[in-house]
C-alpha cells in the first residue's frame, strides 16, 4: 500500500487544497509540431524516480529524478533525460497491404528486482520488454585484445594479467530482451503487469491474451469477444487491467460503457464475467450520441484495489468493485461539451480517448480535457480544479492558477468561453507520482511536470 | 486537381434541401473527397438555415437537437434557442438533421485510409449510430422510398439529383415537416476491369454503401427496405471480412482532423495542400497495386469531361 509523503505541505492537513506549481516542461517550443513527436503515453515507475514517455514516432524517453545534493539544492525533484531509445519501428503488413504504426500505445514498468530497470512497451501489434541498465565501469587490461578492441596475436602475449575495473562516464543502455509478437489481429490498446510479476496481459479490440514474461512464442487467450459473424460486431474492448493485489482478477471495459471483472480461476477462457458493471442509462439525456460518449476510454484500479475508475467522454466514474449496479462517484469533466456533441462528432473529437489516474493515496483523481486543460477531483471534499498546461505559466515554481470555462452567457474576466476552446490541444495522457504530489501531463509534444507547492 | 464533387442545393417550397453529388472517384481521392463532402454537407445545411458562423458553434442548433434526443418536438427546441441565434430563417427539422447525421456517419464509414489500418472502435461506434438512426427512422415510418433511377451500373452521364419531398396529409395537418432528404448519391465507374483482389474488394466494399444509398430510393415496403438497409450495412462488414481477417477496418479509417479546415477547402486550397497527401498515396498504391492506379488515371480524365457536362449553377 502506497504511503503518501506530503512534500512539505501544510502541516500534513489533508483538508487544505493542493496548490500546484510549475516544475519543468520537456519538448520543443516550435509551433510546428512534428507528428512523430506527439506523446502517446506517460508512466511513472513504482518508485517514481523514473518517468517514461512514448511518442508516435516509436521512441521511448525516460526521465530520472535528480537526487537532492548539497551543491544544487534547488534542482531536487527535477527530471532529466536518462535514456532515449527507439522502441518500435514502422512495419508493413504485406498480406493486408497496410502499415503498422510505430506509435507507442502503452508503457508499463515492471517492479525493480535488480540493478536494471525493465519496462514493457507496445505498439498496435507487438509488445517488447526493454532492459535499461547503467554502466559506469569498464574492464581494462584484457589479455587477448587491445584497449581499442582489436584482437591481439596470441604469440604477442608475453605475460598474463587480470583485467581491472575502471570507472567511466555513466552510460545508460536500453536493450530489447523479449519481443512478444504475432498474437494480436487487432490493435493493442492496453497492457497490464500482473501482481505476480511474472505474467502480464495484452488487450486488443476483441481479445485479451495472457503472457509469461519469459515466454515469447506462446500466449494464452483469456477473453475473446469476436462474434462468429463480423456483421454482428457491436462492441469492442477498450481497456483492460489486472487487479493490483489479486493476481487472478482483471477487468476490461467496452465501447458500450460496461466493465467486466473476470476471475482466471473460474475458467481458462474468461468470456463469462464474474462481475458486470453498468450504470443504467438516464432516459432523459438519451441522444444519438449516447453510446459514443458512454464508451470507456480508460479503466484504472485504485492503489488499494478496492475501487476502480473509468473515463468516458464527458465524465469520470469511481466504482466500488463490490457494487455493480452503479458507480459510487461521478465527476463531470467538461459537461459544457454535451451541447456540442454533433460538432465534436463531425470533427472526430468525440472519439478522443482520455486517460485518468489516481494519486498515491487514492484521494484524488486526475484526467485531461481540451485547450490543454486538465482536471483534478478530490474525492473527500469533494473539490475539483481545472488547470492549464501552457507555456505562459511555465515560470519556475510559478503557481498554477485555476481556470474556469464559462458556461453561461456572461463571461467573467479570465474565463474562457466554450467556443474559444482549442480542440486540437488535448490532454489525453497524465500520470501521477506513486507517492508524492508530482504530476506529469502530456500536451501534444510537450511534457509538463507540476509539483505541489512547497512552503 | 479536380476533386470531382458538386454541391447543389435546391429550395423547394419552404424546404431547404442539400444534395450532394459525388462523382465516381478513384479510391485514392476518396479520403479527400469524402472529408470535403462531410464538412460541406453539414456546413451547407446550416448556412442555408441560420446564417454563416465559423468554428465549433457552426452547429449549435444541430447539437441542441441531437442532444435533446426528442422526437417530434423540434418546435419546442426551436423556441428555446431561437433567441440565442440571430437571423434564423428556416430551422431544419429534426428529421432533416437526423438525416444529415446519417449521411455524415455513412461518409465517415466509407473513408478508406489507404495506408494504416483504421480504428475498429470508432468504426463500430459509427456503425451503431447508423443502425440506431435507421431503426428510429423505420419506426417513425419516415423511411421514404422513391423510384430508383439506376441500381445497376451507374454511368457518369446519368447523374441524378434526387430531392425527396414527402408530405403526408397527416403530417401537414399537424404542421410537422417531413424530411426533405439530403442524401448523396455515390456513383462510380465499374467499367474498368479490376484484376487484383484488392481493388475488387475495395470496389465491392464501396459498392455496398452505394447499395445502401440505393435502397433509400427503392419503392418497396418499409420492412423490405429495412432488410435492404440492414443487408447493405452487413454487406460492408461481410465484404471486408472476406477480404482479410480484420478487413472491417479497411472500410473505416481515422479521419485526419486537418481535413476539416473548412476555410481551406472552400477556397480551393485543399486541392493544393491535401493533394500532397493524395499524391503520396498515389505513388504508394502504384507500387502495390498497378491496376487501381491505372483506374485512377483514366477516371480523372473522365472526371474532367463529365464535370464540364454536368456543372449547374
Amino acid at each position: 500500500m502506497a504511503v503518501v509523503a506530503r512534500a512539505g505541505g501544510d502541516g500534513g492537513g489533508s483538508s487544505s487544497e493542493v496548490q500546484w506549481c510549475f516544475l519543468q516542461v520537456k519538448g520543443a517550443i516550435d509551433e510546428d509540431v512534428a507528428e512523430a513527436d506527439i506523446i502517446s503515453t506517460v508512466e511513472f515507475n513504482y518508485t517514481g524516480d523514473l518517468l517514461a514517455t512514448g511518442d508516435k514516432g516509436g521512441r521511448v524517453v525516460i526521465f530520472q529524478r535528480e537526487q537532492e545534493t548539497k551543491s544544487r539544492p534547488l534542482s531536487r525533484g527535477e527530471y532529466n533525460v536518462y535514456s532515449t531509445f527507439q522502441s518500435h519501428e514502422p512495419e508493413f503488413d504485406y498480406l493486408k497491404s497496410l502499415e503498422i504504426e510505430e506509435k507507442i500505445n502503452k508503457i508499463r514498468w515492471l517492479p525493480q528486482q535488480n540493478a536494471a530497470h525493465f519496462l514493457l512497451s507496445t505498439n498496435d501489434k507487438t509488445i517488447k520488454l526493454w532492459k535499461i541498465s547503467e554502466r559506469d565501469k569498464r574492464a581494462e587490461g584484457y589479455n587477448l585484445k587491445d584497449e581499442d578492441g582489436r584482437l591481439r596475436e596470441p604469440f604477442r602475449v608475453t605475460e598474463l594479467r587480470v583485467p581491472t575495473l575502471k570507472p567511466m562516464d555513466l552510460m545508460v543502455e536500453a536493450s530489447p530482451r523479449r519481443t512478444f509478437a504475432n498474437a494480436h489481429t487487432y490493435h493493442i490498446n492496453s497492457i497490464s503487469v500482473n501482481s505476480d510479476y511474472a505474467t502480464y496481459l495484452s488487450a486488443d479490440d476483441l481479445r485479451i491474451n495472457l503472457w509469461h514474461l519469459e515466454v515469447t512464442n506462446r500466449s494464452f487467450n483469456i477473453v475473446d469477444i469476436k462474434p462468429a459473424n463480423m456483421e454482428e460486431l457491436t462492441e469492442v474492448i477498450t481497456a483492460a487491467e489486472f487487479h493490483p493485489h489479486h493476481c487472478n482478477v482483471f477487468v476490461y471495459s467496452s465501447s458500450k460503457g460496461t466493465i467486466r471483472l473476470c476471475d482466471m480461476r473460474s475458467a481458462a477462457l474468461c468470456d463469462q464475467h464474474s462481475k458486470f458493471f453498468e450504470e443504467p442509462e438516464d432516459p432523459s439525456s438519451r441522444s444519438f450520441f449516447s453510446e459514443i460518449i458512454s464508451s470507456i476510454s480508460d479503466v484504472k484500479f485504485s492503489h488499494s484495489g478496492r475501487y476502480m475508475m473509468t473515463r468516458d467522454y464527458l465524465s469520470v466514474k469511481v466504482w466500488d468493485i463490490n457494487m455493480e449496479n452503479r458507480p459510487v462517484e461521478t465527476y463531470q469533466v467538461h459537461e459544457y461539451l454535451r451541447s456540442k456533441l454533433c460538432s465534436l462528432y463531425e470533427n472526430d473529437c468525440i472519439f478522443d480517448k482520455f486517460e485518468c489516474c489516481w494519486n498515491g493515496s487514492d484521494s484524488t483523481i486526475m484526467t485531461g480535457s481540451y485547450n490543454n486543460f486538465f482536471r483534478t477531483f478530490e474525492r473527500n471534499m469533494p473539490r475539483d480544479t481545472t488547470l492549464e498546461a501552457s507555456r505562459e505559466s511555465s515560470k519556475p515554481r510559478a503557481i498554477l492558477k485555476p481556470r474556469k470555462v464559462c458556461t453561461t452567457g456572461k463571461r467573467k474576466k479570465d474565463e474562457i468561453t466554450v467556443d474559444s476552446l482549442d480542440f486540437n490541444k488535448k490532454i489525453l495522457h497524465t500520470a501521477w507520482h506513486p507517492m508524492e504530489n508530482i504530476i506529469a501531463v502530456a500536451a501534444t509534444n510537450n511534457l509538463y511536470l507540476f509539483q505541489e507547492k512547497v512552503n | 486537381m479536380f476533386l470531382g464533387m458538386m454541391l447543389t442545393s435546391y429550395r423547394i417550397e419552404k424546404q431547404n434541401c442539400l444534395v450532394l453529388h459525388l462523382l465516381s472517384l478513384p479510391d485514392i481521392l476518396l479520403p479527400c473527397a469524402c472529408q470535403v463532402v462531410l464538412s460541406l454537407l453539414l456546413h451547407g445545411l446550416l448556412l442555408r438555415s441560420m446564417g454563416e458562423e465559423e468554428g465549433l458553434h457552426q452547429t449549435p442548433f444541430l447539437d441542441t437537437m441531437f442532444v435533446r434526443g426528442l422526437k417530434r418536438k423540434c418546435f419546442d427546441g426551436e423556441e428555446d434557442i431561437e433567441g440565442t441565434l440571430a437571423g434564423i430563417k428556416a430551422i431544419p427539422s429534426y428529421n432533416l438533421q437526423r438525416q444529415s447525421l446519417l449521411d455524415m456517419s455513412l461518409v465517415k464509414l466509407q473513408l478508406c485510409h489507404m495506408l494504416v489500418e483504421p480504428n475498429l472502435c470508432r468504426s463500430v461506434l459509427i456503425a451503431n449510430t447508423v443502425r440506431q438512426i435507421q431503426e428510429e427512422m423505420t419506426q417513425d415510418g419516415t423511411w421514404q422510398m422513391i423510384n430508383t433511377q439506376s441500381t445497376g451500373q451507374a454511368s457518369l452521364d446519368r447523374l441524378v439529383s434526387t430531392d425527396i419531398l414527402c408530405r403526408s396529409s397527416r403530417d401537414q395537418a399537424e404542421g410537422k415537416h417531413v424530411p426533405a432528404y439530403g442524401t448523396f448519391n455515390k456513383d462510380f465507374e465499374n467499367d474498368q476491369a479490376q484484376d487484383s483482389s484488392d481493388t475488387m474488394s475495395t470496389a465491392s466494399a464501396v459498392q455496398a454503401p452505394r447499395n445502401l444509398q440505393s435502397s433509400v430510393w427503392e419503392m418497396e415496403n418499409p420492412q423490405e427496405n429495412k432488410g435492404n438497409f440492414q443487408k447493405s450495412l452487413d454487406q460492408i462488414f461481410e465484404t471486408l471480412e472476406n477480404k482479410s481477417p480484420n478487413s472491417v477496418e479497411d472500410l473505416f479509417s481515422e479521419v485526419d482532423n486537418s481535413y476539416y479546415d473548412l476555410d481551406t477547402m472552400l477556397t480551393g486550397m485543399m486541392s493544393n495542400t491535401k493533394m500532397g497527401h493524395c499524391d503520396s498515396l498515389e505513388t504508394f498504391s502504384s507500387s502495390t497495386n498497378t491496376a487501381s492506379n491505372s483506374n485512377c488515371k483514366s477516371d480523372l480524365n473522365d472526371l474532367d469531361h463529365i464535370v464540364e457536362i454536368l456543372v449547374e449553377s
